[in-house]
């Protein structure tokens, strides 16, 4: 089977973020793949374990987006699409998931996935968008996944437990932290992915006109502080107290 | 609005933006021995410390990771450049230097002679275990009474018939009590040759040495050699004199160099953070000009011993390293490291002392580290007799 999983050069999420001054985020810094893609990559390469076939990375960022295209390629996927545009810079969720689209069509794959949202962006529109664009079912906050046959199983993480989620492939899945750790980029890995072909793409070649941008981003304010918590002094009905108050927020 | 930041913010433990300098796979290799070493060894770096032990499962998982051998070709063995290799051994020696000694003798000490004087069929059996990390090595040059002098040994190996009879003591062999090959050295007729001794044979035992304080999380052992019977085809053919060992040892003192950066920027970063949250008169230890010196001394060090070690790489890459050259680099960040964790040691007063910290376990490792693969009396006159031409050690 042919399985397609996006990935993402993001800002190290444990260094301090910063914005440029057109309120996007700085991204000069160090740069790593995005730890939520990394356990899109180690799921599928379980599925390539099992049942053969091949992991195919696919990305938009810019040329030094390269360095996490070669992470994944170092934890064992077989090749990579690497869209690569200046024009790019800023684009949206909309204009993202339609040039993955743009680049994931012609490899027909069996199997699209994503992690449930970026840890820059976060916005977690993209998954879906592109399932729409190409046309797929879409199985989301996937835990574990299996494939029998033409169907793609998942255990869709809940609140409450999980709920088993069947969908005719090809379909395009995300995925959470419960598909498991994931792999050590072996360094037998890192240099067999030297060798890998990592296949660049400009815009012209998707055939998409960049359009201004469904949405932008018009001001940036601090989050408003915590305020200070109330304090119940036990005068013998503390207890209802604090269930009253678990009632008024609905925790319970 | 926020300033924009200077393109490349000033890095305590790389203030050269040496990053630069590497390559992507180098800093992918760097990067994923990092994250291994925070994983698997500093959490348990302080229990096997305290008690002693080496952690023999770890073995299988970095040969998995394909840190054994590494800069070797073929035979199951990484074929990566000496640059990566040495980035590898400073991470690794980042965590604790018994792990760097276990890789370094592996993979320089062991796999190294087998793969350079080997005959097929002993790179055969060998290596890919032990690339594997499933068959561990040590190597036996140093006894009692022979250690910066090893020429002068008294383990002899004599023929009998198609056979050798191998007899004499090693002392001070990383490995030795866990080790299912001994790469032993032995003076024969013809002068010093190299046996491959397999665990169990007839007449060969091991006593691991107790009661160390250095290299704690590291096994320490005598290998002792009773008439032992070994075929020709535990001969390594490829090399007769010292020639033998001592490149060996070149290539495991190249570790050392790269490794030592990584326990002095671990002592260094320990010393910085701590200071930087520690008050005493109601300021941070930071803000007092004796304790900036010697961050700012140990800076400079740190990282031109790194500068050292990068450099030296990518001679050893490009096939024009000097053995003398090795010595500089061995010399030089092995002082400079040892110089660290002591001064890091003060600023963390009476914190320094314990196995909370990283940084007394460090500095007595690093005591080892400045003795073994050529004391730093021996590199100062291999280095002195470098510019001067006179041998001061005969």
């Amino acid at each position: 089977m042919k399985i397609v999983v996006t990935v993402k050069q993001i800002p190290d999420p444990n260094a301090p973020q910063k914005l440029t001054s057109d309120n996007r985020l700085d991204r000069g810094g160090e740069a790593v793949l995005d730890p939520g893609d990394e356990y899109g990559v180690e799921a599928g390469l379980k599925l390539k374990e099992a049942h053969g076939g091949e992991v195919v990375l696919v990305s938009m960022g810019p040329a030094k987006a390269a360095d996490a295209i070669r992470k994944g390629l170092s934890m064992g996927a077989d090749r990579a699409i690497h869209v690569s545009d200046d024009s790019l810079a800023g684009a949206d969720a909309l204009l993202t998931a339609q040039i993955l689209a743009a680049a994931i069509k012609p490899e027909n794959p069996d199997l699209v996935i994503c992690g449930t949202e970026s840890t820059d962006g976060s916005t977690g529109m993209v998954p879906p968008m592109l399932a729409e664009l190409l046309g797929m079912p879409q199985a989301t906050f996937a835990k574990q996944v299996e494939v029998k046959g033409d169907k793609v199983s998942v255990h869709r993480q809940t609140n409450e437990g999980y709920e088993v989620v069947e969908a005719q492939a090809p379909a395009l899945v995300t995925v959470t932290a419960g598909v498991g750790e994931p792999r050590y980029a072996s360094l037998k890995g890192i240099m067999a992915a030297r060798s890998k072909e990592v296949k660049k793409v400009e815009l012209s070649a998707l055939g998409i006109e960049k359009g201004s941008p469904a949405e932008s981003v018009e001001g940036v304010a601090d989050a408003e502080t915590r305020k200070a918590g109330e304090v119940i002094e036990d005068d013998g009905n503390a207890a209802e107290r604090i269930l009253a108050f678990l009632v008024q927020v609905k925790a319970v | 609005m926020a300033k924009t930041a200077p393109r490349t913010e000033l890095k305590p433990s790389d203030f050269l933006d040496l990053e630069s300098q590497l390559h992507d796979e180098e800093r992918l290799i760097r990067d994923t021995v990092r994250k291994f070493v925070h994983d698997r060894i500093l959490p348990g770096i302080e229990k096997w410390f305290e008690e002693g032990t080496f952690p023999k499962e770890v073995a299988p998982e970095l040969g998995r990771l394909g840190l054994l051998g590494m800069h070797l070709q073929g035979y199951g063995c990484l074929g990566a450049s000496a640059t990566s290799y040495g980035l590898a051994c400073l991470e690794l020696e980042a965590g604790d230097s018994g792990f760097r000694s276990f890789v370094s003798v592996q993979g320089s000490l062991a796999m190294f002679p087998i793969w350079k004087y080997g005959t097929e069929e002993q790179k055969q059996e060998w290596l890919p275990r032990m690339a594997a990390g499933e068959a561990i090595g040590c190597f036996g040059l140093t006894e009692p009474d022979a250690g910066s002098d090893p020429a002068s040994m008294r383990t002899s190996a004599r023929r009998a018939g198609a056979d050798w009879v191998l007899n004499g003591n090693k002392l001070w062999i990383t490995n030795g009590g866990i080790a299912d090959v001994a790469v032993v050295w032995a003076r024969a007729d013809d002068g010093v040759r190299g046996f491959l001794v397999p665990k169990g044979t007839p007449g060969f035992s091991t006593r691991d040495i107790h009661r160390k304080l250095s290299l704690r999380a590291s096994i320490t052992s005598e290998l002792i050699l009773e008439d032992v019977r070994l075929p020709e085809a535990a001969l390594l053919p490829g090399v007769t004199g010292m020639r033998g060992p001592l490149s060996c040892l070149n290539e495991a003192r190249y570790g050392i160099l790269w490794g030592t950066v990584g326990a002095a920027r671990s002592c260094f970063e320990a010393a910085l953070g701590y200071s930087k949250s520690r008050s005493q008169f109601g300021k941070p230890l930071a803000s007092f000009q004796l304790t900036q010196e010697k961050l700012v001394n140990m800076l400079l060090e740190l990282n031109k011993a790194a500068l050292v070690a990068l450099h030296l790489g990518r001679m050893k890459d490009e096939g024009r390293i000097s053995s003398e050259q090795v010595s500089f680099g061995k010399l030089n960040n092995v002082r400079v490291a040892l110089d660290i964790a002591r001064s890091a040691r003060t600023i963390l007063g009476a914190n320094g002392i314990t196995l909370e910290y990283p940084v007394i376990r460090h500095m007595n490792n690093l005591e080892s580290v400045l003795t073994y693969e050529g004391t730093s009396e021996i590199h100062t006159l291999v280095l002195g007799e470098a510019i001067t031409g006179v041998q001061a050690y005969r």
